[in-house]
């Protein structure tokens, strides 16, 4: 027993030694990584108002764990925490900062609220230097659109050059326009007045514009046959635009006498009254001819459907084929999508309108070759073009 | 003082530049007449450049472009004016003269008057158009919910007719288009409407039959909805699309002016 008990108490004495603390101090607890390469620059393309923040995530982040980002501000610097951003992410806009005042930025790796990283300390923050956002010159995500639009510029007016070097241009025939004299004729041969309705939009949408550029030949035509003609309106700037149009076209074929004011007439501003007021005028006055040139909506049909219910001659346009298919189904002619734009240099047969006609249709080639070659590539898995064309 | 240079540009461009061209085409007309072309170019120009160009000046929200969206805001609010006295001059008329229909003139300005009479009333007591405190109708509210949309929804409902009389003409199988077209339109219609099972309901032993029919044409829609009609659709659209940027470049460039009334070399 006693060669025993010395045994016992030095294996008790080294335990003892072994599970005793050899610092007094508490444990630090463990950090969480800092993130790398943190840069903050003002956003590229923008209008102001915005600050890019890029870094890389620290290797091995753990999950529960977040990126605080912080803003100081000059002069003071006092830092104010701004958003929280799930790791992976790499990038943050402050979208909240004035253009012209001098920012520092934060960013840290800290545990989330959702606290399956209690007890773990937020990692070092890493600062930028002081940037401060501000406009620029061009918009890079739109770069794509601005190539494609140069392009199809340059095209355009080098087609208008040839033009104007009296190339002979070639437009294929447009059943509806060349209708319009017809209809006129028509009118003027039975007595009866022509209504041109130039759709329900302001002077904002390209239609109008391209509709009150068709009201101005129509005019033309009805000043030199001596025919009545009624424009009613929905929209008050496309009124005093159409007024100005009819009068000019009737002072162009030197029959101002033959003007009225009340020949281009204001109806209302309400989709349906308007619709009611022109629909019953069809109905009392059956005008012998009826234009429906321009943006229409759920109005289109029931005012082409009232303007053959009385036997009038229908000549409808519209580049959106939401509405396309009733003015098919009612009139007579219908323009369809770019024949409504080609109008007025169809029926002007102006070299240089010809010229820009031309040169839209080349551009509508490239564009198909451009489509069939995308279709092809994407098919056989080569690449997808599609990411080049689109624009933001 | 800080100068704000898209206002300073605004100013010159359409203040500016418009009475300059005025006073100097006093005895020119030909002068004159390219005054609204140059300030349809600048018009036209600005909300171009400010797709690519970011500059606030240009396109922040107190920028060229925004300005000119306001000043159409403005200028149309001024345009209803004109297109209201238009309204009372040819419809006072047309009562004076005694013109075919000269009743409805005299509805139509009774209603022009009672509810302009009935929003100014609102503005006067300050009770609006909307509600009173004591949550009744304004005046002007009580017409337009008893009166004008019933009278709305009524026209819009006729659509329905119009559409039904449309469709008959449309799917007349007058040539091969036609018969398409028609073929088309049937199959559409029958994947839409879940006109199988309904028939079926009487006989339960083409119920599973009925359904599965109803689901291939459903699908066949679809694909005729997505595909053909997609596609033609798309040309549309994409033709459309070119033909709108080309007659903006001859607008911008001042040489589409049939808009403006002018024609060949005025």
């Amino acid at each position: 027993m006693k060669s025993v008990a010395p045994f016992l108490i030095g294996l008790f004495l080294s335990a003892a030694a072994f599970a005793a603390p050899t610092d007094t101090s508490a444990p630090a607890p463990p950090e969480l990584p800092a993130p790398q390469q943190f840069v903050a620059k003002d956003k590229p393309g923008d209008s102001g108002g915005a600050v890019l923040l890029t870094w890389t995530d620290p290797p091995a982040i753990p999950a529960g764990a977040e990126i605080e980002v912080l803003r100081a501000q000059a002069p003071a610097y006092e830092w104010q925490p701004i958003d929280l951003v799930k790791p992976g992410a790499g990038r943050y806009q402050d979208t909240s900062a004035k253009d012209g005042v001098d920012y520092r930025y934060e960013v840290r790796v800290r545990p989330s609220s959702a606290d399956s990283l209690a007890g773990v300390m937020p990692g070092p923050a890493v600062a930028s230097d002081p940037v401060r956002s501000h406009d620029n010159w061009f918009k890079i995500e739109r770069t794509n659109s601005f190539i494609a639009s140069a392009i199809f510029v340059a095209i355009i007016l080098t087609s208008i050059a040839a033009a104007r070097s009296g190339k002979e241009i070639f437009i294929r025939r447009i059943a509806g326009l060349n209708a319009i004299d017809e209809a006129i004729g028509r009118a003027t041969e039975i007595g009866k007045k022509v209504m041109y309705i130039p759709g329900i939009q302001s002077m904002d949408e390209i239609q109008t514009v391209a509709s009150l550029a068709i009201l101005g030949n129509v005019a033309r035509s009805t000043a030199r046959y001596g025919t009545d003609l009624d424009v009613p309106n929905k929209d008050p700037l496309t009124f005093a635009s159409a007024r100005e149009v009819v009068r000019s076209a009737y002072l162009a074929e030197g029959r101002p006498d033959l003007f009225r004011e009340e020949m281009v007439n204001y109806v209302t501003y309400d989709q349906f009254a308007f619709t009611a007021a022109v629909s019953a005028r069809m109905t009392r006055e059956k005008p012998a001819a009826i234009f429906l040139v321009g943006y229409f909506f759920a109005e289109s049909l029931i005012l082409a459907e009232t303007g053959q219910s009385t036997g009038a001659i229908q000549i409808a346009g519209q580049a959106d084929p939401t509405q396309l298919p009733f003015f098919v189904a009612t009139c007579d002619y219908t323009l369809i999508g770019e024949e409504l734009y080609a109008a007025s240099a169809y029926l002007s047969r102006e070299p240089v309108l010809l010229g820009s006609i031309r040169g839209q249709d080349i551009a509508k080639g490239i564009l198909i070759l451009i489509a069939i070659v995308g279709v092809v590539l994407a098919s056989v898995h080569v690449v997808d073009i599609s990411s080049l064309l689109r624009t933001q | 003082m800080s100068v704000d240079l898209g206002q300073l540009v605004l100013v010159l461009l359409f203040g500016l530049v418009p009475i300059i061209g005025i006073v100097l085409g006093l005895n020119s007309p030909g002068l004159r007449s390219r005054i609204p072309i140059w300030v349809a170019v600048f018009a036209g120009l600005i909300p171009i450049l400010a797709m690519y160009v970011p500059k606030s000046f240009l396109s922040g929200p107190t920028g060229m472009s925004q300005r000119l969206d306001d000043w159409l805001i403005i200028l149309a609010g001024f345009a209803l004016l004109l297109g209201i006295v238009n309204v009372l001059q040819n419809n006072l008329r047309k009562i004076a003269r005694k013109e075919s229909g000269w009743f409805f003139s005299v509805v139509l300005l009774a209603g022009l008057f009672v509810t302009g009479g009935a929003g100014i009333y609102g503005a006067l007591t300050k009770a609006g158009i909307g509600f009173n405190p004591d949550g009744s109708s304004t005046p002007f509210k009580y017409l337009t919910d008893w009166f004008f949309q019933p009278l709305q929804s009524t026209i819009f409902a006729l659509l329905a007719f119009f559409m039904a009389s449309a469709a008959f003409r449309a799917f007349r199988a007058r040539n091969v288009e036609a018969t398409i077209l028609l073929i088309a339109a049937g199959l559409v219609m029958l994947g839409r409407v879940p006109i199988l099972e309904f028939l079926a309901v009487p006989f339960p032993s083409l119920h599973s039959t009925a359904a599965g029919v109803s689901q291939a044409m459903g699908k066949l829609t679809e694909w005729i909805m997505d595909v053909p009609n997609g596609a033609a659709q798309s040309g549309i659209i994409i033709g459309a699309a070119l033909g709108a940027a080309s007659m903006a470049i001859r607008v911008i460039l001042g040489i589409e002016r049939g808009y403006l009334g002018l024609g060949r070399g005025e």
